[in-house]
């Protein structure tokens, strides 16, 4: 155990039980600590806040977007760079913030910790995983400088092979980015088999790790697939070989199939980590067991297999057999189960719980009501003969801005917020926190809703003009968007700020039961100087957990007489 | 393979109570953060078999696109096939299972602490994996020189090897209507060749069920006359005075040829979109072809690795994870020999 030197306590400062002084933060010091380190803490916490800058880009261009749509008619780009501000819109938000998001970020830092594991099952390949992330987004990055990328997120052939646009490199890089995803969802696989402590069955682990685990099946799963169609999409473009290109003899909506037979199952690696992170949060800010574990649990499973079913309704108007997109309808509501399952349990949750309003369960609540408009309006598109009515129209953009970012973002932020006292070991200003995520919420809805309107009267997605009579909407969901905008920022001020100025964090500030909680804040560099109390059933029962004012958190009774972690190792010392 | 593996759970420091003699930090094999070598055995077997599991995936998208191409048009498949070179590839099988024969009892040595043993075995999988390769590279500037080639690079000519063909007549028939047709456009070309043709050939290019005299199959030559009668204004048309007679094929050949014109009552000509089949097999085991080359490289360190008497019975993990990698290897040509080179 590295613990030499570990000195924890209030003793002379002004830090709360459970704080740790010395962690993993300043274990080791210097940017090359941080650059080679094999530890999951560290690589997550690398991981957050590349991803949080990359939202920040991908947040600039999307505002640029909707201040160019505030006219009908050229605002501030021109047409040709609108369609290259909605693709690198799309391609950064979606392979470089939501898919990699909950996983990479916040899974890696606390998953072993939540098995009472020092690390994850490869370390190195963790590390692995977070350089080719960035080496993809530098790769893709470059590409603005080389000429750009109109083609969208979705590359569709034919078009992808024909443009003059920088397509060769982006892709490559969503390549490389693919290798990132599977080297995280592998690992957490393996952990969760190999690393849980002695006493925890698969059905004591926090749900967090079972919406994990589910993410990983996909990403195992599912990226291969795309590795391959962004390789054959590649050896297209350079040496025209034909696979795609029906001049040749090649097929172009093989590309879709491909495409979307791993870009489904990837919304649910966007939307499972996130009904994760609810999860957890539900129970602890209600104070009441989870309702319904189990079917919690499966319900995760359940939408990783069905996720790889139903892809083909992203080509109802693509030239699909009417059989096979009949079928595929009919898998769609199916999906719709697991993921109503996981809502009502939710609700059924907090009904009579004692719920605290602190900053993380505002964004859970706003998760919510997002995620049942975003479910919801998922039916209007998987049913077939409104589907063809709203295909292509800005319904299907609110759509899926409410599912992946409305639900996957918010959750992420909100699991940022909830961890982030053990992160860095430092309290935020609750009352901005709750202000800027009410923001956030209020900016989200006023920018979308506008959308499903719009998009119901027909006003078709992509294009930088529109007819005037959509005007209205457009600059409503404009002005939503600056509303978000001020929001994040207040978040991150919120965020940055605590980290100067907040009160250091206590062990366990939100009373929560799963392992995380039971180690010091931040944790030490080995996650646990004395090994956790693992539950004998499933961990979110709080009847052992007391509310300490002094402390400003909560202490666990089961260790009477060492009120809290840390408290032995320094009578120790 | 299986055997193997069942090996490993009684000869190895794979055991709870064999971990626990090791374990605790006193194997210098054992990680931080595991408790014993035999939970840090099974977590890299299991992480490798999900690395497996990807490597299926991958390459499950080519054979998706091999099915969906094969289902729309059997007729490409049935016709380029002939093209590929069914001893080459058969060759090439049985090295290929000999190497994962030799890695897989490597292993098994490596358990066993014979080291010698061990080594060599490593290097005839090595031998056995360059061999591959240069067969392959035989295949690929085989069909390099006759312009066999994916996509657009489709330019089919009839060197003056014709006979180094398997199909023997057949493919020199084929050779002869595909030279007619020679440059971009090759389908129109065909047509309009064709029919200035010996017309016995009745070449008419995407329609398979024309109607053929079967006595061209016997006879490469009338095959080849057809030539002359190519357009003398294309460029890439072959002079005709380069192009020595396909030689007769083997009998053996010849009768499966007409056995398949019996079945099917269609001749061998060049339907449209050819090339469809050379893009399938170019990536399919291109692709294989790169992984055979990360094979070598691993199997390469961990040969060097051996010599340095890295692997001990108690641990032996990278020897174990490239033997399962390069199983996959060979359990992935095993289906691309079928389906590429004995289709009927």
């Amino acid at each position: 155990m590295a613990s030499t030197g570990m000195r924890v306590g209030s003793g002379a400062t002004d830090a709360p039980v459970g704080y740790a002084e010395n962690n993993f933060l300043n274990h080791t010091k210097g940017f090359a600590s941080w650059i080679w380190t094999l530890d999951h803490k560290r690589i997550g916490v690398m991981y957050m806040w590349s991803i949080i800058l990359f939202f920040f880009a991908g947040g600039l261009f999307a505002t640029m977007l909707r201040t160019e749509l505030w006219t009908p008619k050229d605002d501030i780009v021109g047409p040709d760079l609108y369609n290259q501000l909605f693709t690198y819109h799309g391609a950064v938000m979606v392979f470089l913030v939501i898919l990699p998001g909950i996983p990479a970020a916040l899974a890696n830092f606390v998953l072993p910790i939540m098995l009472g594991a020092k690390d994850v099952a490869f370390p190195k390949l963790n590390l692995a995983s977070y350089w080719l992330f960035v080496v993809g987004a530098l790769l893709a990055l470059s590409s603005l400088v080389q000429g750009g990328l109109d083609t969208g997120w979705t590359f569709y052939t034919p078009y992808s092979t024909s443009t003059n646009t920088a397509v060769v490199p982006v892709v490559t890089a969503a390549f490389i980015l693919g290798f990132a995803n599977i080297f995280t969802g592998l690992n957490f696989i393996v952990t969760i088999h190999k690393l849980r402590p002695p006493g925890m069955g698969w059905f004591n682990m926090p749900l967090f790790l079972w919406g994990i685990y589910a993410t990983g099946i996909i990403q195992v799963l599912a990226t291969p697939v795309l590795g391959i169609t962004l390789l054959l999409l590649i050896i297209e473009r350079v040496f025209h070989v034909g696979i795609f290109d029906p001049a040749l003899g090649g097929d172009p909506v093989l590309f879709q199939h491909f495409f979307w037979f791993y870009s489904h199952p990837a919304v649910y690696i966007m939307i499972l980590p996130a009904m994760a992170v609810i999860s957890e949060m539900v129970p602890t800010f209600s104070r009441k067991p989870i309702f319904g574990y189990r079917f919690i649990a499966y319900s995760s499973i359940a939408i990783a297999l069905f996720g790889f079913l139903v892809w083909g309704h992203h080509m109802f108007v693509a030239g699909q057999s009417a059989l096979m997109n009949m079928i595929m309808s009919a898998l769609t509501y199916s999906v719709s189960i697991p993921s109503a399952v996981k809502v009502f349990n939710w609700l059924a949750t907090m009904w009579k719980g004692s719920i605290q309003y602190r900053t993380p369960m505002i964004w859970v609540l706003g998760f919510i009501w997002i995620f049942a408009i975003g479910g919801l309006t998922g039916l209007f598109l998987g049913s077939l003969g409104t589907d063809v009515h709203l295909h292509e129209t800005y319904f299907v953009v609110a759509h899926f801005h409410y599912t992946m970012m409305g639900s996957t973002f918010l959750a992420f932020f909100g699991g940022v917020f909830y961890w982030w006292p053990k992160m860095f070991g430092r309290m935020y200003d609750e009352k901005w926190g709750t202000i800027g995520a009410l923001i956030v919420n209020i900016g989200f809805n006023a920018t979308f809703i506008p959308q499903f309107i719009m998009g119901s009267h027909g006003s078709p997605r992509r294009y930088a003009h529109y007819l005037p009579e959509y005007q209205p909407f457009h600059q409503a969901s404009t002005v939503g968007t600056y509303i978000m905008l001020v929001g994040f920022i207040i978040c991150g001020w919120v965020l940055i700020s605590s980290l100067y100025r907040g009160r250091k964090a206590p062990a366990n500030p939100w009373g929560a039961s799963t392992l995380e909680w039971q180690c010091t804040s931040p944790p030490p560099y080995n996650n646990f100087d004395e090994p956790p109390i693992v539950p004998e059933d499933e961990p979110y029962h709080y009847d052992h957990l007391e509310w300490d004012p002094e402390l400003g958190g909560y202490i666990d009774k089961r260790r009477e007489g060492s009120p809290a972690p840390g408290a032995a190792v320094e009578a120790a010392h | 393979m299986s055997l193997m593996h069942g090996e490993h759970a009684h000869g190895s420091g794979h055991d709870h109570e064999h971990g626990h003699e090791h374990g605790h930090g006193h194997s210098p094999y054992l990680e931080h953060h595991f408790e014993t070598l035999g939970q840090q055995f099974e977590s890299d077997k299991l992480g490798m078999w999900l690395f497996l599991a990807t490597e299926i995936l991958l390459f499950g998208g080519l054979f998706c696109a091999y099915s969906v191409y094969r289902g729309n048009h059997p007729e490409i498949f049935v016709y380029a096939h002939q093209y590929l070179n069914k001893m080459w590839g058969g060759i090439n099988t049985v090295v290929l299972l000999l190497s994962s024969f030799t890695i897989a009892w490597s292993v098994r040595a490596t358990q066993l602490g014979q080291r010698s043993l061990q080594i060599g075995l490593l290097v005839i999988t090595l031998l056995c994996a360059f061999g591959f390769l240069g067969i392959k590279y035989v295949e690929y500037s085989e069909k390099w020189k006759h312009g066999l080639l994916p996509g657009k690079h489709y330019q089919p000519h009839v060197g003056s090897h014709g006979e180094e063909h398997a199909a023997g007549a057949e493919a020199g028939a084929d050779h002869a209507a595909a030279a007619t047709s020679a440059g971009g456009e090759h389908t129109a070309a065909a047509t309009t060749d064709a029919a200035a043709a010996d017309s016995t050939l009745s070449v008419t290019a995407g329609d398979h069920h024309a109607s053929t005299d079967p006595a061209i199959a016997d006879s490469a030559a009338s095959a080849v006359a057809a030539v002359p009668a190519a357009d003398p204004n294309d460029p890439l048309a072959i002079d005709p005075s380069k192009i020595a007679p396909a030689a007769a094929p083997p009998a053996g050949l010849a009768r499966e040829v007409r056995q398949h014109e019996g079945e099917h009552g269609v001749m061998m000509e060049e339907p449209k979109n050819v090339q469809t089949f050379f893009a399938v097999y170019f990536v399919m085991t291109g692709l294989h072809g790169v992984h055979v080359v990360a094979g070598i490289i691993a199997i390469f360190v961990i040969l060097i690795y051996s010599m340095r008497g890295l692997y001990k019975p108690e641990w032996f993990t990278p020897v174990d994870m490239v033997a399962l990698y390069w199983h996959i290897v060979d359990l992935i040509w095993i289906f691309l020999f079928p389906l590429l080179y004995l289709i009927h």
